[in-house]
């Protein structure tokens, strides 16, 4: 069954993307409960970044670091200039203005930068790897493996760490948070640099097989959240298998009905997943006594 | 140890403290009665930091509180349970206990878990539980013990015996005696008059926004305006 592998294979890459961007959304959901819709911005940026910094000369690896931490510091400005000064806003107006900010960051990047799409060359080559009749793209492995090490990396902080717990008790209480000592700008700021470097991370590990350009972010941001939405929005784990899913799904249908059904599907079951588990595959059940 | 003067806080345009005067000693247990309206929440949270404070001044332990942050008071030794608990619901037990003492990672943390866990010796049991499930009396001792974790020299306590069992209101009571022995200062906020004034040593009548009576809390209960107004003698 070379075929099934083979689209098993593409949609575990493009799912490992969208488990990517969806696990961005994770921190700043779990610090403030807003979905932060310019994550897809993020992926964008870090590709875009990369691409210019790697045509003005410099070396990937560098073009890339200096492409995530440019956008981490993109992520904190949109905290410390569109999220904080609304504080106190309905958590509604917030995502909104996540929304305003991720057309805002799409505008500027075409003028800064241009409208063509961008590639730069994969870490380990373009040679296929055949794996039981089927090919994987080397690409797609370190996609895989970002997105398995950015999980890994995520749960140990959010399970493992006090500043983690202390992220989680903002998003749960703010009030109560500050009580106990936890500066909770500092947690917001923290969250945002953080998801923004993850976006950024993406969007470095997947140009060089899906391009980028000044556009590609919304698309992204989509789908991620579809993805977290699927495996529960807050979980890491929920985000990891969420978008793992949602891409052998798309794939599936696209291999086995039509390409051009294979957003219709995706969505689809993600309609009737939460038709029947509105939290989500690992969401938490909120279980409070009043 | 804590000197509040001329303390005014306004929601919106409406002023809600009209000026509060209050002191606290160090070692005290002070309360603040009053009923339902008259601004004693607000005052701890104007204490707390979590409510803007528009005149007046705080000082803690001979250093200007007012126009510190929050989460810089629990650094000073100022923490505060807040009215309705306010645990976090979504973590356990023993991790709203460890967030208590977010600014601590030394050794001490472990021994003051236990600590807390010796006098709430429920908490130990569901310390692997979700808070939002416990009961409201147990989620007011992880309350207090959480606060307790930031190893505090003054306490805020806005209402503890509010909505628990009478059975429960006693413990709690006994609870607040306690933090003398602790040494922890307490200045205690309540609207069960009777209860507050048998544990405190001294306490303060707020009524709109105003301290209208203060002394001796043996004097108060003794008194026969406040016996009419909030014991109900």
């Amino acid at each position: 069954m070379p075929e099934l592998l083979q689209f098993l294979l593409s949609g575990i890459t493009v799912g490992a993307v969208y488990a990517l961007v969806a696990l961005g959304f994770t921190i700043i959901y779990n610090a403030s409960d807003v979905v932060n819709f310019a994550q897809g911005e993020f992926v964008m940026l870090g590709g875009m970044i990369t691409f210019f910094a790697h045509a003005a000369g410099l070396p990937l690896p560098l073009a890339a670091l200096i492409a995530i931490i440019a956008t981490a510091a993109i992520g904190v400005a949109l905290n410390k200039l569109a999220i904080e000064p609304a504080r106190g806003a309905p958590v509604v107006s917030l995502i909104i203005i996540t929304i305003g900010a991720s057309i805002f960051i799409r505008g500027a990047t075409q003028l800064i930068f241009d409208k063509q799409l961008h590639r730069f060359p994969a870490f380990s080559g373009d040679q296929p790897i055949l794996i039981g009749g089927a090919t994987i793209l080397p690409q797609s492995l370190w996609v895989i493996a970002g997105a398995l090490a950015i999980f890994f990396c995520l749960w140990l902080f959010f399970t493992r760490t006090l500043i983690g717990r202390a992220v989680l008790a903002t998003a749960n209480n703010r009030i109560a948070a500050q009580l106990v000592g936890i500066n909770t700008n500092y947690v917001m700021t923290l969250s945002f640099a953080m998801s923004a470097a993850i976006g950024a991370l993406a969007g470095v590990l997947v140009t060089p097989i899906t391009l980028t350009g000044y556009d590609v972010g919304l698309a992204l941001a989509l789908k991620g959240f579809a993805a977290a939405m699927l495996g529960g929005m807050g979980n890491p784990k929920g985000a990891l298998v969420g978008g793992l899913l949602l891409g052998v799904l798309e794939a599936m249908t696209a291999g086995y009905i039509s390409s051009q059904y294979k957003d219709a599907a995706a969505f689809v079951v993600i309609l009737a997943v939460l038709f029947a588990m509105p939290q989500g595959l690992f969401g938490r059940k909120s279980t409070d006594r009043v | 140890m804590l000197t509040v003067e001329g303390l005014r806080s306004r929601y919106g345009r409406i002023e809600v403290l009209h000026g509060i005067d209050l002191d606290v000693a160090s070692g005290e247990i002070v309360t603040v009665i009053g009923a339902n309206g008259a601004g004693k929440t607000t005052l701890l949270k104007c204490l707390s930091g979590i409510q803007p404070v528009s005149a007046g001044s705080i000082v803690f332990r001979g250093e200007a509180m007012t126009t510190v942050p929050a989460h810089r008071r629990v650094q000073r030794g100022l923490a505060q349970t807040p009215e309705g608990r306010q645990i976090f619901t979504n973590l356990t037990v023993e991790e709203n206990l460890r967030l208590g003492a977010y600014l601590f990672a030394d050794d001490k943390v472990d021994r003051d878990m236990q600590d807390a866990f010796a006098m709430f010796p429920i908490l130990k049991e569901k310390r692997n539980l979700a808070a939002g499930g416990l009961s409201g009396g147990q989620q007011q001792m992880l309350a207090i013990a959480r606060a307790l974790m930031a190893r505090p020299s003054c306490l805020l306590l806005d209402e503890p015996s509010m909505g628990l069992a009478p059975i429960l209101v006693a413990q709690i009571f006994d609870v607040v005696r306690s933090m003398k022995a602790l040494g922890v200062t307490v200045l205690l906020v309540e609207q069960n008059a009777f209860g507050a004034l048998s544990v405190a040593d001294r306490g303060y009548v707020m009524e709109t926004g105003r301290i209208t009576m203060s002394g001796p809390a043996a004097g108060l209960i003794a008194d026969e305006r406040i016996r009419a107004a909030y014991l109900g003698i």
